[in-house]
């Protein structure tokens, strides 16, 4: 064994150094946990969270024209479109739509297939609920989006 | 003095798992140990089984894509990078230059997640707790470009059959290279608090050998493959989706244990952020998207496709009969191959060393089961 082997064992040369490491990283500046409940994190721009149904700004009207093609897109079969057909204007118009948050694995392709970007995966993450049937959403809820809790400590 | 005592028995059959911390996952181990000597253990795996090869048959082309993600979810990136290079095979495309480099990026990306998902658990498991909390630190820079690029972090879906849905967004550059330029010395932090240890090392060295004829003889990809000292990685070897045009360096070693395949791993991220830079720097302007039609439909026939995914082979086997849906879909995953040198690798060792070996395999239950 040569010198230099020797004293890193005596001198626990390895420990100090892994020792270092851990006393560098105390510093406040490298704290990077999040207080989870009271701040939210911002996600990304793109995340794919709670599905909303857009609505016209303008006058309010359902921007989705009932075509069907993000149920048909779904791998998962999740998406019901309920449609009639208006005899004064002949075009379909929605009437129900149902989503089943409990088997989407929030995949995007729904969104993709939209034609007219009226079904949309937002930034919401708080999708829990107390109950099977509270993870059907239907078109109600599907328009005005969860309303999580806000919590403060 | 009765004929025998329960002192004659010398054998214990002990089941590991499947709820064990240091299995990874679902797996059940039965050991059959002298004391604390191994004599032979036996996998029990199906526990995590969801029938992901029957769920493709079921789904159109473009559908079964997010399920690859939900195989080896911490490498999903390199999941769907393979399916999506079968299904072009099939078509006989490929995807647009840009859309090549972008996936590059993102995969190495995705490498450097699992490894570190790799490094903290081996770590936790051998008894050393920080390296965890450090691993995990870095490992969320790397989901944050993932969610800012395709808006999720874990199972990605991140392209699709013919190139890519999205297109980077702003401040993608800027991201990437703040990665690889933060990321290198960190890796000297996990070496300077594992790779002298006395622990570590007395806990590694010599434990779970395996050879480069026994890799060849199980078919044993990947790192393991490649401390062992045989120099192949599909990226050099088949190289796809543009990895010729990078430079890099294949890692080795020559003993085969289980602190070989660590320093491999080690170097292996250093590589990846080597390609990663020589990738950022030109992107190339174009679309993302490749000649697709909206609804798939490959011609009849079959295609084979393995990409070098961070636990090794990954491979995915695609036949089609002309439908809009799969006819078969095999996958060969590197967990599931890997695996099942195990028992050559425990066997006559210690008990204690089998928490080694499993962590070391870097084995994902969700592929082994699939
Ligand atoms: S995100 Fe995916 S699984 Fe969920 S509804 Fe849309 S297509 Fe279906
Ligand atoms: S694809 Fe869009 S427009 Fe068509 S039914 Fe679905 S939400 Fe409505």
């Amino acid at each position: 064994m040569s010198g230099g082997k020797i004293f890193r064992k005596i001198f626990l040369v390895d420990l100090f150094q892994g020792l270092a490491v851990t006393f560098r990283n105390q510093n406040p500046k490298y704290i990077v946990t999040e207080q989870y409940p009271a701040e939210r994190p911002k996600v990304a721009e793109r995340y794919r969270g709670a599905p909303r149904l857009n609505n016209n700004p303008d006058n309010g009207e359902t921007l989705c024209i009932a075509c069907n093609l993000c149920a048909l897109a779904c791998p998962e079969n999740l998406i019901v479109v309920g449609s009639e057909r208006n005899e004064q204007t002949r075009r379909k118009e929605l009437t129900t739509f149902t989503y089943d948050l409990s088997r989407c694995m929030f995949c995007g392709l729904c969104e993709d297939a939209c034609p007219v970007d009226a079904l949309e995966l937002t930034q919401d993450f708080e999708l829990a609920s107390y109950s099977r049937p509270g993870m059907i959403w239907d078109r109600q809820m599907l328009e005005e989006g969860p309303r999580p809790k806000q919590y403060k400590c | 003095m009765p004929d025998s005592t329960f002192l004659d028995s010398t054998e214990l059959v002990l089941n590991m798992g499947p709820q064990h911390p240091s299995t990874h996952g679902v797996l059940r181990v039965i050991l059959k140990l002298d004391g604390e000597k191994i004599l032979g253990t036996d996998c029990v795996i199906g526990y995590l089984h969801r029938g992901v090869e029957k769920i493709a048959e079921n789904r159109t082309w473009a559908q079964f894509n997010p399920y690859v993600d939900r195989m080896d979810y911490v490498a999903s990136v390199s999941n769907g990078l393979g399916y999506c290079l079968a299904v072009e095979k099939l078509l006989n495309m490929e995807a647009p230059p840009r859309a090549q480099v972008v996936r590059v990026i993102l995969t190495e990306l995705n490498r450097i997640a699992s490894h570190l998902v790799w490094l903290g658990t081996h770590a936790l498991d051998i008894g050393a707790i920080t390296p965890v909390f450090y691993c995990f630190r870095e490992r969320e820079e790397a989901l944050n470009i993932f969610e800012k690029y395709c808006g999720a972090r874990l199972t990605t879906h991140a392209f699709r059959i013919g190139g890519l849905q999205y297109d980077t967004y702003e401040g993608f550059e800027q991201d990437v290279k703040a990665f690889c330029d933060m990321f290198p010395p960190k890796v000297d932090e996990y070496e300077a608090l594992l790779t002298g240890n006395r622990i570590w090392k007395g806990r590694l060295t010599n434990v779970g050998v395996l050879t480069a004829d026994e890799c060849k003889e199980y078919g044993v990809t990947g790192p393991l493959l490649r401390a062992a000292g045989v120099k192949w990685d599909l990226r050099k070897a088949q190289p796809y989706s543009g990895y010729e045009k990078y430079d890099f360096e294949i890692p080795i070693r020559q003993n085969g244990d289980t602190f070989d395949r660590y320093i491999v791993r080690m170097q292996e991220m250093r590589q990846a952020v080597r390609i990663i830079r020589q990738a950022v720097e030109n992107i190339p302007e174009g679309p993302i998207m490749g000649k697709v039609a909206k609804v798939i439909k490959p011609p009849v026939g079959e295609a084979y496709v393995s990409i070098e995914a961070p636990k090794g082979e990954l491979g995915y086997y695609v036949v089609s009969d002309g439908s809009t849906q799969p006819y078969r879909v095999r996958v060969r995953p590197p967990s599931f191959v890997n695996l099942q040198a195990l028992d050559r690798m425990v066997r006559g060792g210690l008990v204690a060393d089998i928490v080694a070996v499993i962590g070391t395999l870097d084995i994902v239950l969700g592929e082994v089961d699939r």
